[in-house]
């Protein structure tokens, strides 16, 4: 019976049982899983705090809770989701299952550091939570000083001491990335064979190695403000609040990028995969990320074109927003280029790559609105802005992480997904996501302020359809979460290669096996190079 | 070609990850260069607040300055220099594998930090004689009241600055004291000897900082003059 030899193959999920197995592992795909769990219950806590933000915007008059309720919900909303969810998602999960594997590695450069990573995101997170619990935060994500320093009473410390801890967890799996792509590689894997996720997720690495460090810095900065007043950042003795804005924003723009880069390498991945062709003009996709990388750390000005900056430095800081949309545009372009005549299939990785491609353009071309110094004083703090960053980040990022998940759940697990449910949430989480935000820029562009609870009766109509597309969106991310859990034990045996890919991760045994490969691989093709799978027999385990 | 990819019998100088041990010792390299790389960004944020406020209030910034004691800043600067001169040694003496020789130039490390250290508490329990403190008693003589937040300021930047700097030197004594015990058991030797030499790199880069810090903490006024 073949079943019977899957059940008994060796593999990383059946090497060892127990807690202390899963807690005490340095084995990168474990590692990976514990991301998973811990990064998904950060989405549900963020996912129920944006619920509780619509239920209380179905009404224009704030009934639903209090507006120092109401500041908390949304800060809240944003430091689940950014810090403990988007930041650590495709990377840390995704990145750290698949980097290793990809580039024919038994493992990252340095496991227990990739385990003590995983503990700091944790710590971090309990910080976090616990000033959730006790009271919460009410500053914004976004921690402007001096609201943040002198006058909110809300767990500013502990909120802040979360994310300074888990950014460290960001920092070290940067630099572990980072090392096992230059020292790691296979034999034959050259920099000109990686796979454009492990392209976009070394440019990630970068981003996260060098702008982390200013975040951390600055929320030390912040710390000894609130705690000892020592004015750095308070106006009263000299200090100037604008640069809490300017040190926030060197790190928090680059940040959008660790979000959004590494979802441009799983899409990557997908299009190719599922049009079985050559990614179009790999070379431009693989430098566009390093591209972007670096520019983006020369557009954070774009956040203060209101905040005292000088109209030349806004100017400059205009025209290189600008700038760093040409190597977005590029990767677009040539995922277009890719799709067109080839063979494609409409599985769920691909549906939800189509849906990153549309939510991604639209959000990517909103943000040249937002560039134009005009247009951007007149939106400022609208809902336009909250519109175009959640087509980002939602439309962009987590459709890419859903994409990824779908992609490789049959090599994490062992099992397939439910492909009928899986396209079906596909659907339904496009379809809500539309609804949901495309209100938003309309409101916005009618001067909707984002971070208020009361609004003028005539914006309720556009309220309302957004907050029936939340409930829309919410079933669309539950269904996967379902479905996945069951496929765990009801799913079908996965095989090898159950989507012809080239990859070397699906060269190996699905689950794979403890140190991934049971030969080291050899790599003698360039990436995406379908003919070498063509007549490869599809095997089960 | 294909070789076998399970793991090798697991040492110090070749983790299980690693096809070889010299694949190892560049992997770890690169890491602690890379981790320098975000030292200097973190340490690089307090360099910016310190640019934008001695640019903003540069006569103050030069006043507060002379207030602290160059010779002594001067004399702890040669101090941390030779403990570099001394890390260096025990560096070399891993290499060749003298067991007596690396402990004895880590011990001398420790001690010279340890001076540093010292030297660094002296002065700043001075601050606190002198009301140099930043909070509600900060009261710098002999500048008009309405300049006083902003040598508060100069203050706020001295302790952030030099604490910061002090957290990586204590950081760094611990990590001399796991290299002696360490080496002691005669773990380091000619072929494995990654963990002296990388502890190395951070203490040179402790030290580095210090080269920045005290120009431009100390001898801000003496262009003045």
């Amino acid at each position: 019976m073949i079943t019977a030899a899957v059940t008994e193959r060796e593999h990383y999920l059946n090497q060892s049982y127990g807690l202390k197995s899963w807690l005490l592992t340095k084995d990168h795909k474990r590692i990976g899983l514990l991301y998973l769990f811990t990064v998904t219950l950060f989405f549900f806590l963020g996912g129920a705090f944006a619920t509780m933000i619509r239920i209380e915007l179905l009404s224009p008059t704030g009934n639903f809770v209090s507006s120092d309720t109401y500041n908390k919900l949304f800060t809240m909303h944003g430091v689940a989701m950014i810090f403990f969810f988007l930041i650590p998602s495709i990377p840390a999960t995704l990145g750290n299952f698949f980097l290793p594997m990809m580039i024919g590695a038994r493992d990252l450069a340095f496991p227990r550091i990739n385990l003590v990573s995983w503990y700091l995101l944790v710590i971090g997170g309990l910080f976090a939570l616990f000033a959730m619990l006790a009271g919460g935060v009410d500053t914004g994500w976004t921690f402007y000083t001096p609201y943040s320093t002198t006058y909110s009473n809300s767990w500013v410390i502990a909120t802040a001491l979360g994310i300074f801890i888990a950014g460290f967890s960001s920092i070290l799996t940067g630099l572990n990335f980072i090392v096992t792509v230059h020292r790691m590689r296979a034999p034959g894997m050259t920099w000109s064979r990686m796979p454009l996720f492990v392209w976009s997720t070394y440019a990630t690495s970068l981003i996260q190695v060098l702008g982390t460090p200013v975040l951390a810095v600055t929320i030390i900065l912040l710390f000894c403000e609130r705690v000892f007043h020592i004015g750095i950042f308070d106006p009263a003795l000299g200090g100037d609040p604008v640069l809490f804005q300017h040190l926030f924003w060197f790190y928090s723009h680059p940040a959008v990028y660790i979000m959004i880069l590494p979802a441009m390498g799983v899409i990557s991945e997908i299009v190719s995969v599922f049009s079985r062709k050559a990614i179009f003009g790999y070379h431009f996709v693989a430098y566009a990320s390093i591209a972007i990388a670096v520019l983006g750390f020369l557009v954070w000005g774009h956040h203060l074109f209101v905040a005292t900056q000088s109209v030349y430095a806004g100017l400059v800081f205009s025209f290189l927003s600008y700038f760093v949309a040409i190597p977005s545009a590029i990767k677009v372009f040539n995922w277009t280029a890719t799709l067109y005549k080839g063979s494609i299939s409409f599985a769920t990785p691909m549906l939800y790559a189509f849906g990153f491609i549309g939510l991604f353009t639209i959000g990517g071309l909103t943000g040249l609105f937002l560039a134009a110094l005009g247009f951007d004083v007149h939106v400022t703090d609208t809902y336009f802005v909250v519109a175009h960053f959640h087509y980002i980040m939602v439309g962009g990022a987590i459709m890419a992480y859903m994409g990824g998940l779908h992609y490789w759940w049959p090599k994490m697990t062992g099992r397939m997904y439910p492909e009928g449910w899986a396209k079906l949430s596909a659907l339904v989480v496009f379809l809500g996501f539309n609804l949901t935000f495309f209100p938003q820029f309309i409101l916005g562009y009618m001067g909707m302020p984002r971070r208020y609870h009361v609004y003028p009766d005539e914006f309720q109509v556009l309220h309302v359809l957004s907050t029936a597309g939340a409930s829309v969106l919410a079933v669309g991310y539950l269904m996967p979460m379902i479905y996945f859990v069951w496929s765990l034990k009801y799913g079908a045996m996965a095989p090898a290669n159950p989507w012809g890919a080239s990859g070397l991760e699906w060269k190996t045994p699905s689950p794979p096996p403890l140190h991934n490969f049971d030969q080291m691989p050899v790599v003698t093709t360039e990436a995406y190079d379908y003919s070498s799978v063509i007549g490869e027999e599809i095997q089960v385990g | 070609m294909a070789s076998e990819a399970h793991a090798h019998e697991e040492t110090l100088a070749l983790r299980e990850q690693f096809e070889t041990a010299s694949q190892q010792k560049d992997a770890s390299t690169l890491g602690m260069w890379i981790f320098l790389i975000t030292e200097v960004m973190f340490f690089g944020g307090m360099f910016l607040a310190y640019t934008v406020y001695r640019r903003a209030y540069p006569d103050i910034f030069a006043i507060a300055s002379s207030s602290l004691n160059v010779y002594i800043g001067a004399a702890n600067t040669v101090v941390l220099l030779c403990s570099s001169l001394t890390m260096v040694l025990a560096v070399r003496a891993a290499q060749l594998g003298q067991k007596q020789m690396i402990i004895l130039f880590l011990i001398l490390t420790l001690l010279l930090g340890g001076v540093f250290l010292g030297v660094k508490a002296y002065e700043w329990n001075e601050k606190f004689v002198e009301h140099h403190i930043p909070g509600t008693s900060f009261h710098f003589e002999g500048i008009p009241a309405e300049s006083q937040g902003h040598a508060q300021l100069f203050f706020s930047l001295y302790f952030a600055m030099t604490g910061l700097h002090a957290f990586h030197m204590i950081i760094g004594a611990g990590l001399l004291l796991y290299l002696i015990f360490e080496a002691r058991k005669g773990r380091y030797t000619a072929d494995y000897n990654t963990p002296v030499d990388l502890i190395g790199l951070y203490w040179h880069f402790v030290d580095v900082i210090w080269i920045f810090l005290f120009p431009l903490l100390y001898l801000i006024d003496r262009h003045l003059k």
